[in-house]
């Protein structure tokens, strides 16, 4: 298994190599003022497939996404989507697409049903405005107002709206931010329905558990630019770490000899963040029973230890140094 | 790298198998659209108080406090039993007899406009206010019933026909002036508040995201407001004739083709407000701003030719004056639209103007 750090000459030769593309993305580049929001970007999404772009907030995702949906003009670079492009397909294209914007509220005053027909109507072809409440299972709230639905029933209203054209291709840009986690897997559902659907996704999220559940590949991002590409598995397996162990020790965390704690078997990495230790460790039943001796040894007390298997969020870490939600 | 490539190979989705969307009047972009607008603002209260309710208790009140009062009868008082009656033969005058220091008690706190008292020699001496109008017309009457009872007659004979009739009072003049008030208002109004609030709301944004074609955007908030318009304006006009009896001289399509000009130009403004704003308040402020001077100058309440010849020109090319002139020249003195035409080309104008730099500054995002 390779590692899938890319630079960006490998990304571009793959991107043009690849068959059966839904999606390009060549050399984008986006500047608002004196902040760099997209800085070369390359991309390619799979007909069918579930592509997350991942980061943290401030990242580019939402920038790079509106650029894809046509909504934002890029200053340079080239965007293919379903092998047209917005400059000479916009009326095709616009067709073809479903799009759920961040924070967008609908009108508070208009029912879903009324809601839905309006946004039906824009379309040649899709469903009735029924069946799409069907597929979201807002039945109970069809003559509700907008207005009176929680913040889940609102997103799967936006989810709603971007299927009401029966689109080839959805961009859900956080479907899930803000919401409780019973709403979150209930939103998990239905974009898995879609996935059986045969749609082509593409989502931006700052949830690592999000992305590893719902994306067939991710793109993490950091300032602009794809630091990683790949499947949730692998960009795990690229970090060559199974496990990490977390632990904080207390008033006495200067006093610890991390040097020591390197020297440790099967410990490939250790940093401090904010007075906790993370370690990223190979295997586990050999690691903590040695960290347990050495903090023994160093006559450290233990106050917290929480283990857990790597994640993508512990790639971001492990790519960047910082934790996907600090900024 | 080959592994990445584990992906179902799901070929594209069959066009066929779509299925094409009703062709049904209903399911028409812009009747949607429309159908949005009308809904957003009837399940408005707010929206339908200030337009419905508001100009008909403005009508209303006003209406009341001008109204032109019938010839009212003047209190006098006398103190002997001959003036009494010779003072009687006139009806507009109501005599009382009362002793004397009774009667000077009376003018004196102002019960009575005028105190008629026997002087030297047959002579009859009125004491009264001069500076009270009231004062002065009871003397005129007092005098003239005390001279006919004393055997004057008139060297000409004359015969009164009395002027009340609907077209000339306080509330013939303020109805078409609350009717251009309305109609700017509701244009601005109706315009700004849903364009910028939908633009708030990044709804704006999520349309534009979708096949809509922009210019049904637009449109949608011209023909809502066309329709808003018959309702508005019916309703106004009615409540005129049925209450007050306000006339409608002219004729009722020039009329209406006036209501859609004025209302048309006082859209382009509002338009041209809610272009680029991005904020509720920012909206209505600049609404203000532009909307209160006319409310002023521009003759709803009281006639704009008060305000100085210096500022007449730039009084007259103020929409909300044009538009309410015209409304006056046709109600209340039967104008035809040739009449009208200064202030038709100047409600053009305003249109020719706000509606191209609204559609050029304007932000969809």
């Amino acid at each position: 298994m390779s590692g899938f750090v890319f630079d960006r000459l490998h990304l571009g030769r793959d991107t043009r190599e690849m068959p059966g593309a839904a999606l390009r993305v060549h050399n984008l580049r986006k500047t608002y003022k004196d902040v760099v929001a997209v800085d070369g970007l390359e991309l390619e999404v799979r007909l069918g497939e579930c592509f997350g772009l991942l980061g943290p907030n401030g990242a580019g995702k939402t920038t790079t996404i509106e650029i894809c949906e046509g909504l934002t003009v890029p200053d340079s670079g080239d965007v293919e989507l379903l092998g047209m492009r917005w400059s000479t397909h916009a009326a095709e294209l616009r067709q073809r697409l479903g799009i759920q914007l961040q924070e967008t509220q609908l009108a508070d005053k208009l029912t879903v049903m009324e809601t839905l027909r309006l946004f039906g109507s824009f379309f040649h072809h899709g469903p009735s405005a029924s069946e799409v409440i069907a597929q979201v299972q807002l039945e109970e709230k069809a003559k509700s107002r907008v207005g009176g639905l929680s913040g889940g029933q609102k997103q799967r209203l936006a989810l709603a709206c971007a299927l009401v054209g029966d689109p080839d291709f959805l961009f859900l840009d956080e479907p899930t931010t803000g919401l409780d986690p019973q709403a979150r897997r209930q939103l998990w559902e239905l974009i898995e329905q879609f996935k059986l659907q045969g749609r082509t996704i593409l989502l931006t999220t700052h949830y690592m558990d999000e992305a590893e559940r719902l994306c067939d590949r991710v793109a993490i991002m950091d300032h602009g630019k794809v630091i990683a590409l790949g499947t949730p598995r692998e960009l795990i397996a690229s970090i060559g770490v199974e496990h990490m162990v977390e632990f904080s020790a207390g008033g006495a965390a200067k006093a610890l000899e991390i040097p020591a704690l390197r020297r440790i078997d099967g410990v490939r990495d250790v940093r401090t963040d904010n007075g906790s230790v993370l370690m990223q460790v190979g295997e586990l039943h050999r690691a903590v029973p040695a960290l347990l001796d050495e903090l023994d040894r160093q006559g450290v007390p233990l106050t917290e230890l929480r283990t857990h298997s790597a994640t993508l969020e512990d790639v971001f870490v492990t790519l960047t140094g910082r934790h996907l939600r600090d900024e | 790298m080959s592994d990445v490539t584990a992906i179902p190979d799901i070929r594209p989705r069959e066009a066929a198998a779509k299925s094409p969307r009703g062709t049904a009047l209903a399911d028409h972009p812009l009747v949607q659209l429309t159908l949005t607008r009308f809904r957003e603002f009837l399940r408005e209260p707010e929206a339908l108080f200030w337009v419905f309710i508001f100009p008909i208790l403005l009508a209303g009140g006003l209406g009341l406090a001008f109204r032109n009062r019938p010839a009212e009868v003047l209190k006098i008082a006398t103190v002997t039993p001959e003036l009494a009656q010779s003072l009687r033969q006139d009806k507009l005058l109501d005599v009382e007899q009362l002793s004397v220091p009774a009667a000077e008690e009376a003018l004196r706190t102002g019960k009575v406009a005028l105190l008629a008292v026997p002087g030297a020699a047959g002579t009859v001496v009125y004491r009264y206010d001069d500076t009270n109008p009231e004062g002065r017309t009871a003397r005129m009457l007092a005098d003239r019933a005390v001279q006919h009872a004393a055997g004057r007659v008139d060297p000409v004979a004359s015969s009164d026909r009395l002027m009340r009739e609907p077209g000339s009072r306080y509330i013939d003049f303020l109805i078409p002036g609350l009717l251009g008030m309305n109609l700017m208002g509701s244009a601005i109004w109706s315009m700004g508040f849903a364009i910028v609030d939908a633009r708030r709301r990044k709804l704006m944004k999520r349309l534009v995201a979708t096949p809509m074609p922009r210019a049904y955007y637009l449109l949608s908030f011209l023909f809502s407001r066309l329709l808003m318009l018959v309702i508005e304006v019916s309703f106004l006009l009615s409540f005129g004739a049925l209450v007050f009896k306000v006339p409608v001289r002219g004729s009722l399509l020039d009329l209406a083709l006036l209501c859609v000009l004025g209302s048309l130009s006082f859209g382009s403004l509002g338009l041209l407000i809610a272009s680029r704003v991005k904020t509720i308040e920012a909206a209505s402020g600049l609404m203000n701003l532009v909307m209160m001077p006319m409310w002023i100058v521009s003759g709803v309440f009281f006639s704009a030719q008060r305000f100085p010849d210096m500022l007449q020109p730039v009084i007259k090319a103020l929409p909300l004056t044009a538009a309410i002139d015209a409304l006056r020249a046709n109600m209340l003195q039967g104008a035809g639209l040739a009449q009208v035409s200064p202030e038709l080309m100047v409600l053009a104008g305003w249109l020719v103007v706000c509606f191209p730099v609204a559609l050029k500054l304007f932000r969809w995002r």
